[in-house]
This record gives structure tokens, C-alpha cells and sequence, in this order.
């Protein structure tokens, strides 16, 4: 079992699942000589050859409109979109193409496509280089959007993503690509999709998060470990569709809840959550569920992308106000 | 002192516009080898004839409030023949949605076609066994369904399948950036591809000339390295040829090409414009004129394959089919209310079996 870096974990799946698979394909700006702007395509023209590992012209629509027929004839086809923000041309392609042709064919046709993306800020990237665009995509029918957050998911998650039948948007932390690194096992093995992942069992409250953001979210169960505070660490993992269960079911355990997402604060999918656990979960509740979360502003430049993104301070005070309101007995 | 400038020419333009029958149905000069099938000429005029029959029948349907909002083809039928008629089996036609007539010809049932616009799905289900089948549906959205285009042609590059991929779309798709980037990228990998712009001359209220400043949309292909023709989209003989001639080119790895079938729309964009208001009774009724269905007729009567019995016959058999297509829609019923869930995903996530639940438990709503 080799210790793999996210990005790394990323590029053994889609060798992995190229070699396994020979109807899959991988198409975007940059990804075949070049092994994309971050390595994630790395060897793949080499061992797969140019007609399997296409460099597409400098086009996001074409990306994802060649993404849609690929799928439609039974071709795999994984996308690459350098940065998240430049998923936006793409966005009128998946809502109004690819998460509908099955239904709109009543099944004779389907988009069984993967578009991955680098998401969220922290890197010090040029303006449009760091946004959050995982709510924009969750809230619409028919698509599947996952979010990998440690090595070991990001290869398993990105194996069920191919091989699932439908659309799937996956968005990769752009901060955390090498952050650290944890052992993967290459034994294409895919991770179970719509479910989350409770990584860290606590009594006291429970933590939920997905993506970049899951790395500030460990750090803070670890402070709050040194102050005798047992949290529970939630991976949402996909959240499209969101694996509600995992969450009531340690908030009923826990009695607390605070939701970290580094996306705007309005409408983020930390509401679609919060909600979920007032309808079903209220009364187990001691204290509102609380979020730490990114501002209503535009996500800002390098300079000041720090004052943007919810770090461990933001979430430990929201974890502050609850145990205000609801002690630890 | 100015520099004196560097020119290189890299390329200089004509666009050839093809026509064989005159207005009046006159053959102008010799004509491609299908011509002298009787047989086969009869059959397109016969779906020329069933397919503006099936039209009428749907407007009809419409402004009897059986129907919701439908989009008429009326004087644009040669383009769809021509269409079927170029097309095998095995190739794959990406609509837009004014080529009926080339639905039909590859086996959509024509009250799919009123399904669709009746407002129920099933209508994009094209039936097994017929070429339909492995067709896209009609497409709504302009041009956004021209880039796929690419992939699908990839794809069947990718498997060294002899199919030829067909999308079809109006003058106004060539405006957006949808379209430029399928013809600006389609020749990199030689694809069996067809363009067909279907110019009919008006994108709702605006006219071809407010589109763009190139004086043919055909040109369009010439800076992304493909060819590019005109055709009369109203001879049937003459689209059918350049259509023919494009696809075969494709199969035989010649790569991609794009028509513009010039043609005119007669009716309103849909039924629910009303084209008065933005262009005059006179352009309406000199388009009339160069009618493809009168066009085709006029030349077949001129060599005696078609007489005043044959016409009769035919409009019978068009407004039978037609009215057999209005019954079956009308009389199909609705889908069960959790059809909305059923093919949402090829299973549907446990997370949204509830819903499906109320509204099944709520029963049918809404109208029929
Ligand atoms: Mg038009």
C-alpha cells in the first residue's frame, strides 16, 4: 500500500481504471503532454495513447457538449475543467443536456459522464481560480456531486464516479491536493456513493463537512480533543444525493451540530443540511446547529482569500456558541 | 515611412450554392442519378405531403386547445426528407427541432412528435428497432446540442464505426458560441460529421441579416478548415444531393462538412408568435412561392409520374395519418404521477424514494 498525496490518489484511479476499463476516456484543456496543470492526468498519453487521452481545444462548453456525446455512445469519458470557475460555461451543457437526457428519453438514453475540478481557494491562484461551486451544481436533478477529502476517497470516489450510470460532478480540494499523505491500495476497489463517511466517532458534537474544508474541520476536532470536547467528524462525501441518515443519526447521538463549508453562506448546501436536521432532528437537538462558513462577498484575491475561508477559529467559535447554549454536562 | 507589410494568403473563398429545380419546378441543367427513380422520387414527395398534413394536424390540435405550444415546419419539409434520405440506419441524427420529416423517415411515430409538445416525455422515446431509437431527441435550447455533437462523432471514430453523424440546427444557432466551437474543433480529429443549418431566414422576430455580418452562414466553416456549401433548401432534389454528397464524403473519412439549407419559414416561430408583427404579408406570400412541396410536385407532373389520382390518394393517406396520429395522442393516457422519479437515475437514490412515495400516494393531478 503506497502513501499518496490526494492529487497522486487521483491520477492512480484513472490509470487504474483506463487500464481496466477500455471504454473510459479522459478529454480537457492541458491533460494530455502537459499531464494537466496539476499532474492529476500525469502518464496517462503515454500508457493510453492521444486517442483516449484527448487535449481539447480552449473550450469549456465543447469540454462538457463533447463530455454528453462521448456518454451517449457508451464511451466513459472524464473531464477535466482546469479550475472550478471555469465550470460555468459548462453549467447550460450539464443542467440542460446531461442530468436530463435520461428523463427526457424515459430511459433510452443516458450520460454515464464524470467532470472532475479543482475547487475551493487557499492556493494563492489568480482571480477565478478558487471558487466554491459545489451548491451550484447539488441543486439540480439528476446529478450526483461528490467531494473527495483525503487520498483513500478521492481514488475510491473517483472509481464509483466512472462507473456510475448517471452524471457526476467531482469536485477535488485544490488546497489539500498535497497536503499530506495517507496510504491508498490500488485494488479498484470504488468507495459507495451517496453515503458519508463518519471518520472520527466523538459523543459530544458533531462536526460535518466535505471537501477542502474537512482538513480545517480535523484540525478543529483536535483542539477541541485537548479541551476534553469528543467531536464527531462527518465527511458528506457526495452532496447530490445527500446521505442524511449518517448525520441524523450522530446528531441524535450527539445533541450538537456545527456544518463548515467554505462556499457562501446563503443557500450553501450547509442550509440544505441545517434544514434537514430541523425537520428530522430537532428534538434531539440541545442547541441550533450552527455554521461556519464562507462570507456573501465575491471569493476574494490571494491577498485576502485568508479573511474569506472559515478556519479553525471560525469553526471553534461556532462550536463556542453552542456549548454556550447547551453545556457539556 | 510605413513598414511595408508581410501578407500571406492562406485562403480565398467561394461559397457554391447549389439548385437543380427552378421555382416552377423546372430542371435547370442535368440531375443527380436518384432523379430518374421514379419510385424514389414519388416517396419523397410522399413524405414531403405527410408531413406538412401531420403539421396542419398539429397546429389544428393547438388552436383547439389540445395541444400545447407547438413549433410548425411548414415550407421547411424538403430539409427533413432530404435528411432521411441521406441518413442510414446506422448513422445518428441530432435534431433541432423543425426536421419531422426526417424524424418520421427514421421511424418516430408522428404522435411522438404531439406527445412531445403535448407535453408528456414519452414522446422522446423512440421506439426499438427503428434508427430513431439511437437518435437524440428533439433539442430546445439553441445550438447547445451542435457541440455534442463532436463527442458523439468521436466516439464513433474512436470505435472505427462506418456511421456518420448528422446535427441539424437554425440560423440562429450559428450566432452562438455553442456552434462556433463544434465547427472550430470538429476537422482537429477528421470527424464523420455533418453540420446542416437549417436557415430559414428568422430566429423568432429577428431576420438572418441581424445575426451576423458574414454574408453566408456556410462561410462559417471555412475558418475552422472544413468545407462549407448552400443548398436551396426548398429543391428537394438539390438538398438531398449536397446532403447525400456530405455524408458519404464523412463515411468515406473525408471528415466534416457543413450545409446551409436556405429555406423559409412560413408559419409563425411557433404557435404561440405571431410573426405579423414583425415582417410583412408580401415577403410571407412571395416565400409561398418557391414552396418546396409545389415545386417537387410541378417537375414529377411535368415527366407524368404523377397524376390527379395519385394527388388524391396521397392527401387521404396524409390526413388519415395524420388524424390516426391526433387519436393516438389524444387517448394515450398519462403517465402514474411517480413516473417524474423514474428515470431521474438509472435507480433511483434511496434519498428520494419519499418523494416518489407522496406523490404516487397522491394520485394523479393536472390534465390529460
Ligand atoms: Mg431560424
Amino acid at each position: 500500500m503506497a502513501n499518496l498525496a490526494i492529487i497522486e490518489a487521483i491520477n492512480l484511479a484513472l490509470h487504474s481504471e483506463m487500464a481496466r476499463d477500455p471504454d473510459v476516456v479522459v478529454l480537457g484543456e492541458d491533460i494530455g503532454r502537459n499531464g494537466g496543470v496539476f499532474r492529476a492526468t500525469l502518464g496517462l498519453l503515454d500508457t493510453f495513447g492521444p486517442e483516449r487521452v484527448i487535449d481539447t481545444p480552449l473550450a469549456e462548453t465543447l469540454v462538457a457538449a463533447m463530455s454528453i456525446g462521448l456518454s451517449t455512445q457508451g464511451i466513459r469519458p472524464v473531464a477535466e475543467v482546469q479550475f472550478s470557475g471555469f465550470l460555468y460555461p459548462c453549467v447550460d451543457q450539464v443542467v440542460n443536456h446531461a442530468t436530463r437526457l435520461r428523463n427526457r428519453t424515459r430511459g433510452r438514453m443516458s450520460c454515464p459522464l464524470v467532470i472532475r475540478s479543482p475547487n475551493w481557494g487557499g492556493i494563492h491562484a489568480p482571480e477565478h481560480h478558487s471558487e466554491a461551486l459545489e451548491t451550484t451544481f447539488a441543486h439540480m436533478p439528476g446529478l450526483r456531486v461528490v467531494c473527495p477529502s483525503n487520498p483513500a476517497r478521492a481514488y475510491g470516489l473517483l472509481l464509483a464516479a466512472i462507473r456510475d450510470p448517471d452524471p457526476v460532478i467531482f469536485l477535488e480540494p485544490t488546497r489539500c491536493y498535497r497536503l499530506f499523505k495517507a496510504p491508498v491500495e490500488d485494488n479498484g476497489a470504488a468507495l459507495p456513493l451517496d453515503t458519508a463517511f463518519v471518520e472520527r466517532e466523538g459523543g459530544d458534537i458533531t462536526l460535518v463537512s466535505w471537501g477542502a474544508t474537512m482538513h480545517e474541520t480535523r484540525l478543529a476536532a483536535d483542539a477541541l480533543a485537548e479541551q476534553g470536547i469528543a467531536a464527531e467528524v462527518i465527511d458528506v462525501a457526495t452532496l447530490k444525493p445527500l446521505d442524511m441518515d449518517t448525520i441524523l443519526e450522530s446528531v441524535a447521538k450527539t445533541g450538537r451540530c456545527v456544518i463548515v463549508q467554505e462556499a457562501p453562506r446563503a443557500g450553501g448546501w450547509a442550509s440544505e443540511i441545517a434544514a434537514n436536521i430541523a425537520e428530522h432532528g430537532l428534538l434531539s437537538l440541545f442547541a441550533p446547529v450552527m455554521r461556519a462558513s464562507g462570507y456573501d462577498t465575491i471569493m476574494p484575491l490571494a491577498r485576502s482569500e485568508k479573511v474569506y475561508i472559515p478556519d479553525v477559529a471560525r469553526i471553534l467559535r461556532e462550536v463556542r456558541k453552542v456549548f454556550e447554549i447547551a453545556p457539556k454536562n | 515611412m510605413d513598414p511595408t507589410p508581410a501578407t500571406t494568403r492562406i485562403a480565398q473563398f467561394d461559397v457554391c450554392y447549389t439548385q437543380f429545380l427552378d421555382p416552377q419546378g423546372r430542371a435547370r441543367g442535368e440531375l443527380p442519378g436518384f432523379a430518374a427513380d421514379a419510385d424514389e422520387m414519388r416517396d419523397m414527395y410522399r413524405w414531403l405531403a405527410l408531413t406538412r398534413a401531420f403539421d396542419k394536424k398539429a397546429v389544428a390540435l393547438q388552436r383547439t386547445g389540445r395541444l400545447g405550444t407547438y413549433a410548425a415546419c411548414l415550407g421547411q419539409e424538403a430539409i427533413g426528407v432530404a435528411i432521411g434520405k441521406a441518413l442510414r440506419p446506422e448513422d445518428i441524427f441530432m435534431p433541432a427541432y423543425r426536421e419531422y420529416a426526417a424524424q418520421f423517415l427514421r421511424g418516430v411515430p408522428m404522435q411522438n412528435i404531439l406527445l412531445y409538445w403535448g407535453g408528456d416525455e414519452r414522446g422522446m422515446a423512440y421506439p426499438e428497432g427503428t434508427p430513431a431509437h439511437h437518435d437524440f431527441p428533439l433539442s430546445v435550447p439553441i445550438g447547445t446540442h451542435v457541440p455534442q455533437a463532436v463527442g458523439v462523432a468521436y466516439a464513433v471514430r474512436l470505435r472505427k464505426q462506418p456511421r456518420v453523424v448528422l446535427a441539424s440546427c437554425g440560423d440562429g444557432a450559428t450566432s452562438k458560441g455553442d456552434f462556433a466551437e463544434a465547427v472550430s474543433s470538429a476537422k482537429l480529429w477528421n470527424l464523420p460529421l455533418v453540420f446542416l443549418v437549417n436557415n430559414n431566414q428568422w430566429a423568432i422576430s429577428v431576420p438572418r441579416e441581424r445575426q451576423t455580418g458574414a454574408q453566408t452562414l456556410a462561410q462559417k466553416a471555412f475558418a475552422g478548415g472544413l468545407p462549407g456549401e448552400q443548398v436551396d433548401g426548398n429543391d428537394m432534389i438539390a438538398v438531398r444531393h449536397v446532403l447525400e454528397r456530405a455524408v458519404e464524403r464523412a463515411r468515406a473519412g473525408g471528415g466534416p462538412s457543413l450545409v446551409e439549407a436556405i429555406t423559409y419559414r412560413l408559419h409563425d416561430h411557433t404557435t404561440a408568435d405571431d410573426a405579423r408583427r414583425y415582417r410583412s404579408e408580401d415577403e410571407v406570400k412571395a416565400a409561398w412561392e418557391r414552396c418546396p412541396i409545389k415545386r417537387l410536385k410541378a417537375w414529377l407532373e411535368g415527366r407524368s409520374w404523377w397524376t390527379d389520382a395519385d394527388e388524391e390518394r396521397l392527401q387521404a393517406e396524409g390526413a388519415a395519418r395524420a388524424e390516426a396520429a391526433a387519436q393516438a395522442f389524444l387517448t394515450t393516457p398519462p403517465e402514474p404521477p411517480q413516473a417524474i422519479f423514474d428515470h431521474l437515475y438509472e435507480r433511483l437514490p434511496s434519498q428520494f424514494e419519499w418523494q416518489r412515495e407522496e406523490v404516487k400516494s397522491a394520485g394523479p393531478k393536472g390534465d390529460c
